[in-house]
């Protein structure tokens, strides 16, 4: 097919509207998992016994198995009222929560004993310690771990195709095939690097906020 | 009156019995040296009674406030309802060796943060009283610093006011001068002195022995868990009745 600015026009306007979805998946995902992470941190750190295993197994599972078949899991083995966009942000607030888990124990876990005695001995309680004097701290600490983890699903969202969701790389194949050109496959890569240079400048923007103390 | 009242307590942490057999009081206004080998128990029974740590047997009370009592089986030791462990939490400060300031808040916020939430006193009121403590420790040009902008000394004389700014009856201070350089022990030591002189009752595991000579009105000699000798910081320190504190004394000079 003959390649006309007006065609490229519309290609791109296309994907414009398309990239919608991809978006309402990327900030859905953090929406959810970014809490739902924290509340598994916490499991995952529980002291009572059952409640912590059974928490490390839900984030093997999670972390041990590709994103793309858990799509499928949710989509096609449980029969769930939602639409393919809905299940596609439950599958990925699922999977990307326990990644966010394991990085928020490692941000708690390397916070020094001290603080927490410090914030102990002047009467703070259990939750005051945690969100005014530890979680503070933790954030700084996990901003380049999560700086990544938020890259990769901007690409990720990619994989809700799988399932049926008509996102920008869903888009860019359709068109591909019908226009016989790679140049949709090209506009979507430029789509995901403009999203991904808006949010690694987001975390070097947090780090040097954060930077004011060590 | 006693401010602290310790009765026999004992502490293990599973084989190792780190403190054995624990009894001391502490009358208001008082100033105990706790002197000792490292290893010997005392931060341990400085993290008992300020419940950083829970003792196995013994009594411990703050004045009227019982912490811990032996009615458990066998003598165990059962520990106070939560709100009475709060509110003898608002009768101790405790300096740590490494000061443990919390490094994303300001020296101002350092020093308000408890008054405020966990006295519920207002921002103003904590931060003019902050303003006065930091008169005292000679950081009043610093309010604005956030903790990794100050030399080790400063820090600690910021935890100190820190503790105090919770009106503590009692301060305890876990070797206040041990991660500091030689030259900065003298301001850390100062402001002890001059507390003492305000009368503060106080608490202070030390390494410093000509301090503790000077500051204390008695002084505790520590060793494998138990109380060796203790009494007049002079008779102790110069003229030991025990052969452990002897030694520990002359290995100590030595060095």
């Amino acid at each position: 097919m003959q390649m006309t600015l007006n065609n490229v026009l519309n290609m791109m306007l296309r994907m414009l509207e398309t990239s919608q979805t991809t978006l309402l998946l990327f900030f859905s995902t953090l929406i959810f998992s970014l809490p739902l992470g924290l509340l598994m941190a916490f499991g995952r750190m529980s002291r009572i016994r059952p409640v912590s295993w059974l928490m490390k197994m839900y984030l093997l599972v999670m972390r041990g198995t590709p994103l793309m078949l858990q799509l499928i899991f949710f989509m096609y083995g449980i029969d769930l009222p939602f639409s393919r966009l809905q299940v596609a942000i439950i599958a990925f607030s699922l999977n990307y929560a326990a990644y966010f888990a394991e990085i928020y124990r490692g941000g708690i876990e390397s916070i020094p004993i001290g603080q927490h005695e410090a914030a102990n001995v002047l009467g703070f309680s259990k939750s005051q310690t945690y969100f005014r004097i530890i979680l503070p701290q933790v954030i700084k600490k996990i901003l380049p771990p999560m700086g990544n983890e938020f890259m990769t699903l901007v690409k990720d969202t990619s994989l809700a195709q799988i399932i049926g969701v008509m996102e920008i790389s869903a888009l860019a194949n359709k068109m591909q095939a019908y226009y016989v050109t790679i140049l949709p496959v090209i506009i979507a890569g430029v789509f995901y690097l403009v999203m991904n240079s808006v949010v690694s400048s987001c975390f070097s923007l947090a780090e040097k906020r954060l930077g004011y103390y060590n | 009156m006693s401010v602290l009242q310790v009765e026999n307590i004992k502490k293990s942490f599973g084989k190792d019995i780190v403190l054995r057999d624990i009894s001391f009081d502490i009358k208001k206004g008082e100033v105990l040296a706790v002197i000792g080998p490292s290893g010997s128990g005392k931060s341990t029974l400085l993290r008992c009674v300020t419940l950083l740590e829970k003792v196995d047997f013994g009594y411990i009370a703050y004045d009227d406030l019982v912490m811990t009592k032996p009615t458990g089986e066998k003598g165990k030791a059962v520990y106070s309802d939560t709100q009475t462990l709060q509110q003898i939490r608002r009768r101790f400060g405790l300096v740590f060796q490494n000061f443990n300031l919390f490094p994303h808040f300001s020296v101002l916020r350092n020093i308000t943060e408890a008054p405020v939430c966990v006295a519920g006193k207002s921002r103003e009121q904590a931060e003019s009283q902050a303003r006065t403590l930091l008169d005292k420790v000679g950081l009043r040009d610093k309010e604005h610093a956030y903790p990794c902008e100050l030399s080790g000394g400063q820090q600690q004389r910021v935890a100190i006011a820190r503790a105090l700014a919770m009106q503590p009856e009692i301060l305890f201070f876990d070797e206040p001068t041990s991660a500091l350089d030689p030259e900065l022990t003298g301001e850390i030591l100062k402001v002890i002195r001059n507390l003492a002189d305000e009368n503060m009752t106080m608490v202070i595991v030390t390494h410093e022995m000509a301090f503790a000579r000077d500051v204390s009105d008695r002084v505790i000699f520590m060793d494998g868990g138990v109380i060796v000798e203790q009494g007049d910081p002079h008779q102790v320190l110069e003229n030991p009745q025990s052969e452990r504190t002897r030694a520990f004394l002359t290995r100590f000079s030595q060095n």
